[in-house]
């Protein structure tokens, strides 16, 4: 398959959060502003890349029967580096995230790409899907980080433009709710879908 | 007894585990287009949920903590967890057929509901006891049934609404959801 077509359906015409509406948990939990949603997103992206490579690496090895639970441990393994090193090296945004990394390892996103795409597809392709895949994830929740922000703290990746303390809701759970809902239809109404 | 009352309502109305922590939003927004089916997965939950939590307290303070291997929490949950969904639907199938049937295809898919591996990482986080975590395991489920509930009711009736066309589907639920959050967030400040 073209890679570049693989890019643009992980980013646009399969859009993980907008159009598939998968691994929807962290994207409404973390979203609270945008550099909290960029930060899941690029540990997201890690996941599924390396889970696709490891994945689309041993699948011939692995009897039919008990492939969802091998894959699962090997999406765990990944998940529990990420989560150390976040740890290590960002503790402030391992704060932010909290309970959000670990439960990568449910995020149906990544299980499923393993399991539709890089569990039929060469390592080439299937790396390129996770990757793809990832940015298109990391995008929705930048996207929606940003928004929450700038209406909530009336600012931009910490900085603020506008005096003010900003719409409370949108940092709180509605807004979050609400937020998406209006970008989804935005997003589908761009891509031509409606 | 007052710190069990206080789970209960905290777990089932302040904290409820979809509309302000955000676990379990695949199932909430995938299975809720039908009141029967929304009941028959929120009992889903709600039992699998109480087994795992447990099950995962005795790994984690009788295995995790003496050989101090507790960075390994993760992988060994979702173990657990994916083995005691196998072992459930083997035992329902045998002992209670009918039972089975009522809960299919929503068995399999606890595995990669976050609502159950989160709730069994939050008790292990408050450091609850076991008959607390018991407690706030069955609340949660409550909780989560609640919500699912009255939301596919709402989605029910919105089938007879002509929404804009934009807004069809995934985006109306979206903000119908945002709607319920915001009632729920009148039980903050309860306990």
């Amino acid at each position: 398959m073209n890679k570049l077509k693989i890019i643009s359906k992980g980013l646009i015409k399969e859009n993980p959060v907008f159009v598939l509406l998968l691994g929807l948990c962290p994207v409404l939990g973390v979203t609270t502003s945008a550099f909290n949603g960029f930060g899941m997103g690029m540990v997201t992206t890690f996941v599924l890349f390396m889970s696709n490579l490891v994945v689309s690496l041993i699948k011939n090895f692995i009897p039919a029967k008990v492939r969802i639970p091998s894959y699962i441990v090997v999406i765990a393994s990944f998940v529990t580096i990420s989560e150390l090193v976040v740890e290590a090296f960002m503790p402030d945004l391992f704060e932010a995230l909290g309970l959000f990394i670990p439960l990568i390892v449910v995020n149906c996103l990544v299980l499923g790409r393993s399991e539709a795409f890089a569990s039929k597809n060469d390592v080439f392709s299937s790396v390129t899907d996770g990757f793809a895949m990832g940015l298109g994830f990391t995008f929705a929740l930048t996207a929606l980080g940003g928004l929450r922000e700038l209406l909530g703290a009336y600012s931009l990746f910490g900085y603020s433009f506008i005096e003010g303390d900003g719409m409370l809701v949108f940092v709180l759970a509605p807004g979050a709710f609400i937020g998406l809902g209006y970008l989804t239809a935005i997003f589908l109404k761009l891509i031509g879908d409606r | 007894m007052e710190n069990v009352f206080i789970i209960i309502i905290g777990a089932i109305f302040v904290n409820n585990i979809v509309l302000a922590q955000f676990l379990g939003i695949c199932p909430y927004m995938g299975v809720s287009s039908r009141v029967s089916t929304s009941i028959g997965m929120s009992g889903a939950v709600m039992f699998v949920m109480t087994l795992a939590t447990i099950v995962t307290y005795l790994i984690y303070n009788f295995i995790l903590i003496p050989l101090d291997i507790t960075y390994l929490q993760t992988i060994s949950y979702i173990l657990v967890i994916a083995s005691l969904v196998q072992m459930v639907e083997i035992i329902l199938k045998k002992v209670s057929p009918a039972l089975y049937q009522a809960l299919g295809i929503f068995l399999p898919l606890m595995t990669t509901n976050c609502a159950i591996l989160g709730v069994a990482m939050l008790a292990v986080q408050y450091e609850y006891t076991l008959v607390e975590g018991l407690i706030f395991a069955v609340s949660h489920g409550l909780g989560f049934g609640l919500t699912i509930v009255l939301f596919a009711g709402i989605r029910e009736q919105m089938e007879l609404i002509d929404v804009p066309k934009g807004m069809r589907g995934a985006p109306a639920a979206l903000v119908v959801a945002g709607i319920m959050a915001l009632a729920f967030m009148g039980f903050a400040g309860l306990v």
